[in-house]
């Protein structure tokens, strides 16, 4: 459905996008996955036709976005980054304009537009003026405006930035509900977004294609480096951690041990596991039976900093995953999803 | 055709659902009555002196009430077009929506004519709350018709050139004040052009007269139709709209 071949977009003095290519069968939802200045969002604006590419192609539905953009135009519902709305409109006004532009009319407009307040559930907020509308509205008038022209594909950048918890659930399931009738690019820099509404992932950073594979490929290769964290204090004061950290290397499964830091009396250590080993139980029995106390044992949140690092050998830190990545998780609202799964 | 109007249609309802579309109307309305009643009453006061001194001068109310007035009034656009255009533009380019027009299956020229147009539209709007004015003229008095279409076909082209030319400005800046101000000045400067040749009679001094905006008006205000004067106006119209989609068209390359 989308054919990107040798993309590259350069700016002024940067070059946003490199080299990138990739395909897109109809039907799937594919998880656009980076930190925030990877070139997600200029990938999907050459998608779009809103930015010519500086050289390779790109095609959606057989149509090439320089050649045929009124063609592919026809066919992608695109919701940017910020949802483009009128704040001066009425849902349902706004929702008539876009479906105008994008070429219905008359009694089929007056259809898709109710058909499409279902879908998203906005019914309730038709006569409301989109000032008035919270972000989690918002955001759902913005999804409408990308799918009210039933397009075959749909380009979401970051489609939950911003909402509550419930807000993104609800979201996610609306867009996995999409899947089917459309083929969906949704972009994204929080892990368990992927994990839980796509089928296929595309990992970039800094413009450059890191991996493209999918979504159990990917959460298997994250695990196998599965971390645990574990605080452990002295009964009667406190302990030398490179003693505990000793201790705790020689549990059965263990890869690597890294201490943290001190808690008051306690220590806190970072333990990696081997791929697909269990190593809780052990660790805990191991703790208990030196005659520590153990304050605190849960897996680490693997962030997409530590998967990048994985993905890219470790040699290619993305200077803004550090920044970017672990606010992302805390925003994610639930850091340990991507690890219970 | 039909997505021109499509866009024409949601900036009418912009401009009508905020506070601007009957700001505009309330000073243009209240600035033309105010030149009106002053015009009016020199033209009255005039006409009774020639009255008591028993002697009749060639009194005419086309000549010496509607030509001023239009001639003014036709100044008092220029102060209030920047206001029109300010946000076409800006605000979309400040609020990201440009990105759902620029990805939608219409092409740049139709998003730039139907912008434009709803401008043209909320300023015949504006004048046509001037006609409230101008039925008194021809309820207690006999004025001659034709004239007065010819001005009003005159402001309307006037204010389309400027107007295309502020829509252009406002392609330039996501900021709506800078926008308005930039179009101030062009306006201010296109009035006052025909200056030079007060003192100075070298060619291009009469190239720059040539470029002024308001000197193509005085044979509409006079009531004559002068192509050289209506072409004048319309080509600044379709410069102004031809610099308006290559900005669009510079915005995607460049951004």
């Amino acid at each position: 459905m989308i054919t990107v071949k040798g993309l590259t977009k350069r700016y002024a003095r940067t070059v946003a996008v490199d080299n990138i290519s990739f395909e897109v069968p109809k039907g799937q939802i594919v998880g656009f996955l980076g930190p925030n200045g990877a070139g997600k969002t200029t990938t999907m604006r050459v998608l779009t036709c809103f930015l010519p590419p500086t050289s390779g192609a790109a095609t959606v539905a057989g149509f090439d976005v320089l050649e045929q953009p009124m063609e592919v135009k026809r066919r992608i519902g695109y919701l940017p980054e910020t949802p483009p709305l009128y704040p001066e409109m009425e849902v349902g006004d706004y929702l008539e304009f876009v479906g105008k532009l994008k070429g219905l009319s008359g009694a089929d407009l007056a259809k898709r537009v109710t058909e499409v307040c279902g879908r998203v559930n906005i019914a309730d907020v038709r006569k409301k003026l989109i000032s008035k509308l919270s972000k989690g509205y918002r955001q759902r008038v913005g999804l409408a405006q990308a799918i009210i022209h039933n397009p075959d594909v749909l380009i979401l950048d970051e489609p939950t930035a911003g909402l509550d918890p419930k807000q993104i659930n609800e979201t996610r399931e609306l867009i996995k509900g999409l899947a089917g009738d459309h083929t969906i690019i949704l972009s994204t820099h929080i892990l368990p977004e992927v994990e839980q509404t796509c089928e296929q992932v595309i990992i970039i950073a800094k413009g450059k294609l890191v991996a493209t594979d999918s979504v159990e490929n990917l959460t298997s290769r994250a695990r196998g480096a599965q971390s645990v964290l574990v605080e452990v204090e002295g009964v009667d004061g406190a302990l030398d951690p490179s003693a505990i950290q000793h201790r705790l290397e020689q549990v059965a499964g263990v890869s690597r041990v890294l201490f943290r830091e001190t808690h008051g009396k306690g220590s806190l250590f970072e333990v990696e596991a081997l791929r697909d080993r269990a190593i809780r139980g052990d660790l805990a029995r191991c703790v208990v039976q030196a005659g520590w106390n153990l304050n605190e044992l849960r897996p680490a949140a693997m962030t997409l900093e530590e998967i990048f690092l994985q993905l890219t050998g470790g040699d290619t830190t993305p200077a803004e995953a550090t920044a970017e990545a672990n606010p992302a998780v805390a925003e994610g609202v639930n850091p340990a999803e991507g690890v219970h799964q | 055709m039909r997505n021109i109007w499509v866009i024409c249609q949601k900036e009418l309802h912009s401009y009508f659902s905020s506070p601007i579309a009957y700001l505009l109307l309330t000073i243009y309305a209240f600035i033309f009555g105010y030149f009106f009643w002053n015009m009016l009453g020199y033209f009255v006061m005039m006409g009774m002196e020639s009255q008591m001194r028993g002697q009749s001068f060639p009194m005419n109310v086309n000549e010496q009430v509607i030509r001023p007035l239009l001639s003014n009034i036709s100044v008092i656009g220029l102060f209030l077009i920047p206001i029109i255009t300010m946000r076409l533009f800006a605000e979309e380019k400040r609020t990201g929506t440009i990105e759902l027009l620029a990805t939608s299956p219409i092409r740049d020229y139709e998003i730039i004519v139907g912008k434009w147009l709803a401008a043209l539209l909320m300023y015949c709007s504006m004048l046509a709350f001037t006609a409230i004015d101008v039925i008194f003229i021809f309820r207690y008095g006999n004025p001659d018709w034709k004239p007065v279409a010819i001005g009003y076909l005159g402001l309307i082209l006037q204010g389309g050139g400027l107007l295309a030319l502020g829509t252009f400005i406002s392609t330039t800046t996501k900021n709506q004040i800078i926008a308005a101000a930039l179009t101030f000045a062009v306006c201010l400067i296109l009035w006052v052009l025909d200056w030079s040749v007060g003192f100075e009679t070298a060619q291009w001094a009469q190239v720059l007269a040539y470029f002024s905006i308001t000197r193509h008006f005085e044979s509409f205000s006079k009531g004559l139709l002068d192509m050289k004067d209506a072409v004048y106006y319309v080509s600044t119209i379709i410069f102004g709209l031809f610099l308006t989609g290559r900005a669009m068209e510079s915005l995607r390359w460049r951004s």
